[in-house]
């Protein structure tokens, strides 16, 4: 899964790195397209599929509900708002994962890293005066939830390259051993009596996107998409322009001609994994700086798988996730408009699905190009 | 002395759903399939047991319906993984979430409920420490589970269906030079894992007589924990599971005295687990096929 391009490479046997990106460069565009954009398509049409079998079920059409999900979602200023709300997360954790899989590498843990960013980013604004202009406020916060985001990732960056521990394990039990933590340290010291939640910040925070349009009342969207557009463009930047983003993908394609080119696999990795780290923990301004203003247990719930499956149908690129996590987030939104019509758990349902549909047409599609290249 | 048979006989009943889920999970890493799927077989077998007691009324049809679902979870994730070649890690996630949302619509479409069933026929050990041992044996699937780590281990060691799982497990290509259909013992050893987790879930569901939304709570990791600080044997990860339950159980006991934060105890199993793949005491070393075609 690391990369789209790994397994043909390795078919192709290339020794070194620059032998490597001069195969892919030579590689039929048609393909990489084809590569790209097929299997989400596929997995659309399966989700599609399976949802037309759930509504059916409970006796409804499928057209009239997927009309008023989209009606609920995009064809109002509200509701569209709420899904640039709920995607802003899962921006961030959808890139926090992708730039893993381009390293090669699979974080699981991105809802603890979440977690971490947001009670970061909380307690910075709690440790400013109230008052503190939103112009010093919010770049402190961000500071905050990126540094503790890549902190919670640096871990097992750090346990993969000096013990080899593998990653998709000890992000799992990091996940639960930080959310227990963060549980901790709530429940005991940092929460307003009778509640899961810290004091309420009054230092600047990000505003809604209502002060500027008012259809748009109502709506949790805020600030903070800006920001998280511009740190996906900063990683597309990074990934496929800077010297530190091309060792991060050779070491996600072949590690071993990697570092027979001289690049440090190991601290490759824990790079990786420390900004990928930052990027989930980014998403905790969202909520924080943008929504409540204040920390709760569980904000984060969930955020993480998602952004697992937004990285696959985003096919890792800061783009795709970023269409991609539209999408999930209309799914969710989505959920909400039709609950009328049909149980909104069908969603959750759908999102397993798509993930599914995914993971197994990849190599399917993967397998067909390799069919035709053969016969051409 | 009363104390410690209380203690004895509530781990035994927490650790019997991780006992069910690790000896399942253990068969199919065992034969190279990553066990992420554990959560997902035990709540989707959770949620048809309590969907079979609930039409007939007999907790063992219960059962019945437990195993099957957990096959049907358990299939899936053979035919994506195999057949279609899925990475094992995003199928098994997939899973995960598949059964969390299709639990979920379903309880709301039968029973027109978020959060949990009505009540059904379930088994129930008894609570008075005066009965612990009868209480225990009240409830078929504790003794079941208990002997279900040892029929594991004889299976994977002293048959040659374990044979070939190890085998597929650690050198796919020599076991196929054999002449053994690596791609057939793959899917059993993943569709018995589904059944095996699942019967951890029928547990759960029976004990409390209803099913309530996510009640597998976690369950199904910490039973992938145990499957790697035991070292992927299933007698060691069956100790795992009684010791990560033991821990459970002492905290459940102190809570009055408020010793150590639950929290902290939670995280035993996570952080033992670490310590095991970081190699402090002997390194956890995972079957040489794990994750690979």
């Amino acid at each position: 899964m690391s990369d789209p391009n790994a397994e043909l490479m390795r078919e192709e046997n290339p020794s070194t790195v620059s032998e490597s990106m001069v195969i892919i460069r030579s590689r039929a565009l048609r393909d990489r397209v084809v590569e790209a954009v097929l299997p989400p398509l596929v997995a659309l049409l399966v989700s599609i599929v399976v949802g037309d079998l759930l509504i059916l079920a409970v006796g409804q059409s499928p057209g009239a509900v997927y009309r008023l999900m989209l009606e609920g979602t995009w064809g109002n200023a509200y509701g569209f708002a709420q899904v640039l709300y709920k995607s802003t997360t899962l921006i961030c954790t959808g890139l926090a994962v992708a730039v893993g899989l381009r390293a090669g590498l699979f974080n699981i843990g991105a809802e603890g890293q979440l977690a971490a960013g947001g009670l970061a980013a909380a307690l910075v604004g709690l440790a400013l005066p109230a008052g503190t202009s939103a112009l010093i406020a919010v770049p402190l916060c961000t500071v905050g939830a990126l540094v503790a985001g890549g902190a919670v990732g640096f871990v097992p960056g750090a346990l993969r390259a000096k013990w080899g521990a593998h990653e998709v394990i000890t992000t799992i039990m990091l996940n639960f051993i930080v959310l227990a933590l963060l549980s901790w340290l709530i429940s005991t010291r940092l929460r307003v009596p009778e509640t899961l939640h810290t004091q309420v910040i009054r230092a600047g925070a990000l505003p809604r996107l209502s002060a500027a349009w008012s259809g748009f009342h109502g709506s949790a969207a805020n600030g903070s998409i800006a920001i998280v557009l511009c740190a996906a463009v900063i990683l597309g930047w990074y990934l496929f322009r800077t010297r530190g983003g091309f060792e991060l993908r050779a070491v996600g394609l072949q590690p071993e001609a990697a570092e027979n080119a001289g690049i440090s696999v190991g601290r490759t990795w824990i790079r990786a994994l420390t900004i990928s780290g930052a990027l989930a923990g980014l998403g905790g301004i969202n909520f924080v700086l943008g929504y409540e203003h204040y920390y709760e247990e569980g904000f984060a719930t969930g955020a993480g798988f998602l952004g697992i499956a937004v990285a696959l149908v985003g096919r890792s690129n800061p783009l795709g996730v970023v269409l991609a996590a539209l999408f999930f987030a209309t799914l969710s939104q989505g959920g909400l408009a039709i609950n009328a019509l049909v149980p909104k758990q069908m969603v959750d349902a759908l999102q397993g699905v798509v993930i599914l549909a995914m993971a197994a047409s990849v190599p399917e599609v993967r397998r067909l190009l390799a069919r035709s290249r053969g016969k051409r | 002395m009363n104390t410690a048979l209380a203690f004895l006989a509530q781990t035994l009943r927490i650790a019997v759903p991780y006992l069910f889920a690790a000896a399942g999970g253990v068969l199919a890493e065992r034969a190279g399939i990553i066990s992420l799927t554990l959560e997902g077989f035990m709540l989707g077998g959770a949620f048809s047991a309590m969907l079979g007691s609930y039409y007939s009324g007999d907790p063992w049809i219960g059962v019945l319906c437990g195993i099957v679902g957990g096959l049907a979870f358990g299939m899936v994730h053979a035919v994506s993984t195999i057949r279609f070649k899925a990475d094992q890690v995003v199928s098994g996630i997939a899973i995960n979430l598949l059964a969390i949302g299709l639990t979920r619509y379903f309880l709301k479409l039968v029973f027109g409920s978020s959060s949990n069933s009505p009540r059904v026929a379930g088994f129930s050990a008894g609570t008075s420490s005066t009965a612990l041992v009868t209480g225990l044996l009240h409830n078929p699937l504790i003794p079941i589970g208990l002997l279900i780590v040892p029929a594991v281990a004889w299976l994977l060691y002293r048959t040659p269906f374990g044979l070939r799982v190890r085998a597929v497990g650690e050198h796919p290509e020599a076991a196929n030079t054999l002449g053994v259909s690596v791609k057939r013992v793959r899917y059993a050893a993943v569709a018995l894992s589904g059944a095996l987790a699942a019967l951890g879930g029928a547990y759960l569901s029976l004990d409390q007589h209803q099913f309530t939304d996510g009640m597998s709570a976690g369950r199904g990791f910490i039973a992938l924990a145990a499957i790697i600080f035991g070292r992927w044997d299933p007698v060691r990860a069956g100790i795992a599971c009684l010791f990560f339950a033991a821990a459970e159980t002492l905290q459940i006991q102190l809570q009055g005295m408020q010793a150590i934060p639950s929290q902290f105890v939670q995280m035993i199993p996570y952080v033992l687990t670490i310590i095991a793949l970081v190699g402090v005491v002997g390194r956890a070393v995972p079957p040489a096929a794990l994750g690979r075609e």
